[in-house]
């Protein structure tokens, strides 16, 4: 057994054991944290399978954007985990056929094609990089579909604006130019009153 | 990529260009003034007309840009410029009514600009990634639309059946087209038509593909069984957004048609023209039918959208120049017609809610002759009426239904015109031989007032002298 097989066997290994710690942990804060180590180990995995890019992506947007945007939204929301606990025997067998048939679909992909089908990919020479052939074929060959794709990005952009960003009446909203103009006299009252110790 | 690509896409470029900057311009134009970006969006939309007419191509000459994903032809080009002179109808018609409901804002014409860019790239499509992008940017855009009044509880509804309607129909089409790549090995359109012609692909695959890349295309439509978003959204929505989705993104249905079925899958005709047959034979049959039960004019609208985009599929399925040319001239006549009896609902309604009760229409001749007689003429056009636009683009269709030898079809499809024909004639009933509910005069901007009598008159003339209109359909498919 190689080099590769020991990486290859420790990260699938890290990743099969936070995945299912993602569904047994009883603290979502700590769900959401496996569910980032198991990302991070399927990036090492395609870091062996040559697809840097995929790697660096994965880690950069799932692990640095959304699942601290899942972290964000789990501290925020108090969510009572007690009752999504429940009927755990219940949803058992449905689990357990779904788990059954994606099992068997992989068996017969793999079973009819045979591992030999799917071979390691041959290692590029060292000045290649996938980030740049990409990069290439996004803004050359695909330039025109790129630029729509932003433009689709711009209009999710504006269309969430538009639908959020709005004055109801009742809301409490600040002024910053009405609060750095505020006095003392409009916030503080000067009381006389006479003092309570000499009175006795 | 070279200029004279960059030139190519001018339009779009100009279109695109614009929409950012009516966005930008609209934060500094206060609220008392906004008629300028009302002015701002429609100057854009007559100087793109003036970039696409400038270099508009002769007929048969077809120009690929930015490798081979846009295309230039003239098919483009008049489906383009129709875009922008009914959209312009559609923002002069509209700035009357959102000025009345407090809609008045600049994300109105900024999404509607970005609609019109979704068109735009669907219309000059020639790879299915470039059909999908305009697809998704003209959807987002409207589904934005028909939500931006946020206190209507109906149109927030309306939002989200159509959002998620759309996004499945999206991800069907999108299925679909990845199932004819896995099949043929390309997305460009022009290359699936090839490897098509060659023979190749596996036949299992491809008609799965197209079983889903049709669906898609009939969701998108709005035919029946895929129907069912339809009246709600044209219910829910706010009047000018109904008005803007029942005319320009009819135009890009057809495109989206023609780019994936005649450009890319023209070998597997056989196969879609038989779903294509029953698809429009139960839009014909449903929509036609169930308008008469609809008491609110916007839903019987949206049942009439149902039937036509029935006829017009009549053209489509043929297979031929001529039947495409007859499915685009439908177009076109349908996003005339239907803008103008929008617009007649706009104007009937005041600030307090749309007048969209058929009841609203009673004596409408006699609170306002003239624009009761625009709205029959209308009207007339929609039910296929003798001498108007309407008429010969259901003529068109039939021939080439019948030229495609499916005389059953033709046969149905002229019964459901005259069943169609009741309903829109109650309207005209309404009109002429009711008592008014109520005296108020009706009154309207004179720009609103001049859009629509240029609009009413040219479903007349336009159908008097349709030769011209026919020829320029006709020279797009030569």
């Amino acid at each position: 057994m190689g080099a590769i097989e020991i990486i290859f066997y420790l990260f699938s290994a890290i990743l099969i054991g936070s995945a299912l710690s993602v569904v047994t942990v009883g603290n979502p804060i700590y769900a959401v944290l496996f569910l980032v180590l198991s990302f991070f180990s399927a990036a090492c995995i395609w870091l062996l399978m040559h697809a840097e890019f995929l790697a660096i992506v994965l880690v950069l947007v799932y692990v640095g954007a959304v699942m601290v945007l899942f972290l964000f939204v789990v501290m925020m929301l108090d969510v009572n985990v007690n009752p999504l606990k429940e009927g755990f025997a219940r949803y058992l067998p449905v689990g357990l056929l779904v788990a059954f048939a994606m099992a068997l679909q992989m068996f017969l992909v793999i079973w009819t094609r045979g591992l030999e089908s799917m071979p390691m990919p041959e290692p590029k020479p060292d000045d290649y990089s996938h980030t740049t052939e990409l990069g290439m074929l996004l803004y050359t060959k695909y330039l025109y579909a790129f630029e729509v794709a932003a433009v689709i990005l711009l209009v999710a952009i504006i269309a969430a604006i538009a639908l959020t960003h709005r004055q109801r009446p009742g809301t409490r909203k600040q002024d910053p130019a009405r609060q750095v103009q505020v006095k003392r006299s409009d916030r503080v009252r000067m009381v006389k009153m006479q003092s309570e110790g000499e009175e006795n | 990529m070279t200029v004279a690509e960059l030139q190519l896409a001018l339009p779009e470029i100009f279109v695109l260009t614009m929409a950012c900057v009516v966005l930008l311009a609209d934060l500094f134009i206060s609220q008392d003034r906004r008629g300028l970006t009302h002015l701002l969006a429609v100057l854009t939309l007559v100087f793109a007309a003036i970039l696409t007419l400038r270099v508009m191509l002769p007929p048969g000459e077809v120009l690929y840009a930015f490798s081979d994903t846009f295309v230039r032809d003239r098919f483009g080009d008049v489906l383009k410029v129709f875009a922008y002179i009914i959209l312009a109808g559609v923002f002069v018609y509209a700035k009357h009514y959102l000025r009345q409901f407090n809609l008045f804002k600049g994300e109105f014409y900024t999404l509607s600009l970005f609609a019109l860019l979704g068109v735009m790239v669907m219309i000059s499509a020639s790879n299915m990634i470039t059909v999908y992008l305009g697809l998704e940017l003209l959807a987002l855009s409207t589904y934005a639309l028909v939500a931006l009044d946020r206190d209507s509880r109906f149109g927030s509804e309306a939002a989200m059946k159509y959002f998620i309607l759309g996004s499945l129909a999206s991800g069907l089409l999108l299925y679909g087209m990845s199932l004819i790549y896995g099949a043929t090995g390309s997305l460009n359109l022009a290359d699936v038509s090839a490897a098509l012609g060659g023979g190749a692909g596996d036949s299992m695959l491809l008609t799965f593909g197209l079983v889903f890349v049709v669906i898609g295309i009939a969701f998108k439509l709005g035919a029946v069984p895929f129907h069912m978003w339809v009246p709600d959204v044209y219910h829910g929505a706010p009047l000018a957004i109904a008005l803007f989705i029942s005319s320009v993104p009819k135009l890009a249905g057809l495109a989206l048609a023609i780019r994936l079925l005649d450009n890319g899958l023209i070998g597997l005709h056989g196969d879609w023209q038989g779903m294509l047959v029953v698809l429009a034979a139960l839009s014909l049959v449903l929509g036609n039918v169930v308008a008469i039960a609809q008491t609110n004019i916007k839903r019987m609208l949206a049942y009439s959208t149902i039937s036509h985009m029935g006829f017009m599929m009549l053209g489509i399925l043929a297979g031929t120049p001529e039947g495409y040319a007859a499915a685009m001239f439908y177009a076109i006549a349908y996003a005339i017609m239907s803008a103008g009896a929008f617009a007649v609902i706009i104007l009937i309604s005041n600030g307090d809610r749309e007048a969209d009760q058929l009841e609203d229409f009673k004596g409408l001749a006699k609170r306002n002759p003239w624009h009761a007689f625009l709205m029959m003429m209308i009207l007339f056009s929609l039910a296929g009426v003798p001498v108007f636009l309407g008429f010969f683009a259901k003529w068109q269709v039939i021939a080439a239904a019948i030229g495609a030898g499916f005389t059953g079809l033709a046969v149905l499809a002229v019964v459901m015109a005259v069943i169609g024909a009741f309903y829109y004639l109650r309207v005209v009933k309404l009109m002429y031989f009711d008592e008014p509910e109520h005296e108020s005069a009706i009154t309207a901007p004179v720009d609103f007032r001049a859009v629509l009598t240029i609009n009413g008159v040219a479903v007349l003339a336009l159908g008097i002298f349709s030769g011209g209109l026919i020829t320029l359909c006709v020279s797009a498919f030569v």
